[in-house]
């Protein structure tokens, strides 16, 4: 379905599923749960100018299980890349708890960066070495770094290693990214919107790479706006807009009941279209078909004209919890702007 | 890994992306030795009697060139490095950052020596100038490049944090180092400049460092009557650069960021 919405019935038909209760978003795990990253009231604030403040995070709660895949799916400015940026150390944060491998990340220390990879969202690679030079560079940074060959290897450059960086695709040199950021094992690695300008093909591969180091046990905190990369790799799904968290979930059981939204879509007599947002399809098509009996004669002959019902899919789910934040943003904006809140 | 490993392998690949950048290669390590070929083409007479002008414009443009390998690549590719995330990514591995700046310093002592090697190659065999005889004087040359380049990284450090991004970085960098090697005497002769622009100088770490290489260049000639302050001041020299490096650390150590600008 589209999330614009072109028809006559559109203000009748909004109401259902927008007022659907939501399950109380929750992205922690059970007090016994082994866990990588641990973050309690996370806040954090950017200075405007004035005097004023643009909240980036409002008070996350969320845990990371050992060898867990854990993806932070949001739009652009949701506040993904802040949060990964304090569990990576980069960040210092206003309020909250957090550890990552038990410690706190703003005061770690070099040890503790051993066992974390990092893979950024800008690619710096130096372009005038070769893949072996870097890679044989980066493994005497870390204390039991994995040979150079093998690494190049398992991210599917093993044919690169004489190559200049500069020659290499936008794919390869993201791969060589993840290479570089698992050259030292790490237990935890962070992937901040990792494939943002591949084609299908490189985005397709660079999955490929990932899910071989998920089966190896690899923690991944993953940050995307992709909704087929957050479901294809991720164990569970964080959806984060303007701050905070709105749902989190398996893949598969995003959203709650947004999924068990459905559309029905048909044509009216005078030949508009006409659709209906329900979370009962089968009333409205009962109500559809009395209004177009078997026996009435005509072009139609009892048909209901363009009758189609689409199921509510990962990504309505995914854009109806991320449109809700946003309208609640807007209007809170609006009201601040007004005098109206502070 | 030891810090020093990582340090000598930091060296090594630093060296390496150096030497293959057509930028640096050009502009820093070739730079004295394209303006000692030109400059030593077309001025062939000599300034003063059994002094020709490359003999002495050699010992400016080693010491304007120590400043390039030195001072500037290490304002401009630091710039270049904290913007695009070169640093931000190094800050998340285990390499210590002590590391991080033997490697650029054994970066700049093996760069600014390949540039002497070939800046006084060309000199000697192209246009006749005489190398030093004395181990005194080879002595003093060594001591006035290896504080003068010291100086220079340690400066450039703390200059990198000037330039707001890398787009800006070389031309914020760049300017600055011709006007001062045409005040310091590299590219005319210091008694012919104004006294108040060699006063302007006397601040800077270029003048005293040309001043030193001519008196290891123009040992015994007769130079040393021309000179304006009538002396090489040797020891003035080695306080100033060593004022200058102290006061570089110190800024280094001050305002050195991995982090951008930008990152809030």
């Amino acid at each position: 379905m589209s999330p614009t919405q072109t028809s006559t019935t559109a203000q009748q038909t909004t109401s259902p599923a927008r007022d659907a209760p939501l399950p109380r978003p929750d992205a922690t795990l059970p007090e016994d749960t082994d866990l990588v990253v641990r973050v309690r009231g996370l806040r954090k604030t950017y200075p405007l100018g004035g005097g004023r403040q643009r909240v980036a995070v409002h008070g996350l709660d969320l845990d990371v299980g050992r060898g867990e895949v854990l993806a932070l799916l949001g739009p652009n400015g949701a506040g993904k890349s802040t949060v990964t940026e304090v569990l990576e150390g980069y960040r210092h944060r206003d309020v909250g708890d957090v550890a990552v491998l038990g410690t706190d990340p703003w005061r770690a220390p070099l040890t503790w960066r051993a066992r974390v990879g990092i893979v950024l969202q800008d690619t710096s690679e130096p372009l005038d070495l070769t893949v072996a030079e870097l890679l044989r560079h980066w493994a005497t940074l870390y204390p039991r770094a994995r040979p150079p060959a093998e690494v190049a290897e398992l991210v599917g450059l093993g044919d690169r290693l004489p190559i200049r960086i500069a020659a290499l695709s936008g794919g390869q040199r993201r791969r060589l990214d993840v290479a570089l950021a698992v050259i030292g094992r790490p237990e935890l690695l962070f992937l901040d919107e990792p494939t943002t300008g591949f084609d299908p093909e490189a985005r397709r591969q660079f999955w490929g790479v990932l899910e071989d180091l998920r089966d190896a046990g690899t923690t991944i905190l993953l940050t995307t706006h992709y909704l087929d990369e957050a479901a294809r790799l991720a164990d569970r799904v964080a959806v984060v807009a303007d701050g905070r968290l709105l749902a989190c979930a398996p893949p598969a059981e995003l959203g709650g009941p947004l999924r068990d939204v459905a559309v029905v879509r048909w044509r009216a007599p005078d030949g508009s279209e006409q659709h209906e947002r329900t979370v009962s399809p089968s009333a409205v098509l009962r109500r559809l078909l009395a209004e177009h009996p078997p026996a009435e004669a005509g072009p139609g002959r009892g048909e209901v004209p363009g009758l189609l019902v689409e199921r509510a899919s990962l990504e309505d789910v995914y854009l109806a919890l991320v449109g809700h934040a946003t309208a609640d943003a807007a209007v809170t904006e609006r009201a601040r702007a007004a005098g109206v809140v502070a | 890994m030891s810090t020093l490993t990582i340090a000598a392998s930091r060296t090594r690949v630093e060296t390496l992306q150096f030497l293959r950048q057509r930028d640096s290669l050009v502009f820093s390590l070739l730079f004295p030795v394209i303006l000692m070929v030109i400059f030593g083409s077309v001025f062939d007479e000599d300034i003063a009697p059994g002094i020709s002008f490359s003999q002495y414009f050699v010992a400016g443009v080693a010491a304007a060139g120590v400043l390039l390998t030195s001072f500037q690549t290490m304002a401009i590719d630091i710039a270049i490095e904290r913007d695009n995330g070169t640093l931000k990514r190094l800050r998340g591995t285990p390499m210590p950052p002590v590391a991080f700046f033997l490697g650029k310093i054994g970066q700049v002592l093996l760069t600014t020596a390949l540039q002497l090697v070939i800046l006084l190659t060309v000199a000697t065999l192209l246009f006749g100038v005489t190398l030093p005889a004395t181990a005194e004087l080879w002595g003093r040359f060594t001591w006035i490049v290896v504080l003068g380049a010291a100086a220079g990284t340690v400066l450039g450090i703390a200059f990198s944090s000037v330039p707001p991004n890398a787009r800006s970085a070389s031309a914020i960098v760049t300017p600055p180092m011709i006007v001062l090697q045409f005040v310091s005497g590299v590219y005319f002769v210091i008694s012919e400049l104004p006294s108040w622009m060699v006063d302007v100088a006397s601040f800077f770490p270029l003048k005293w460092m040309a001043q030193g290489m001519r008196s290891v260049f123009l040992a015994d000639t007769g130079w040393l009557q021309v000179e304006p302050s009538g002396s090489w001041q040797t020891t003035e020299t080695a306080l100033v650069l060593l004022v200058w490096l102290v006061a570089g650390l110190l800024l280094a150590r001050l305002t050195f960021r991995w982090l951008p600008r930008r990152h809030g």
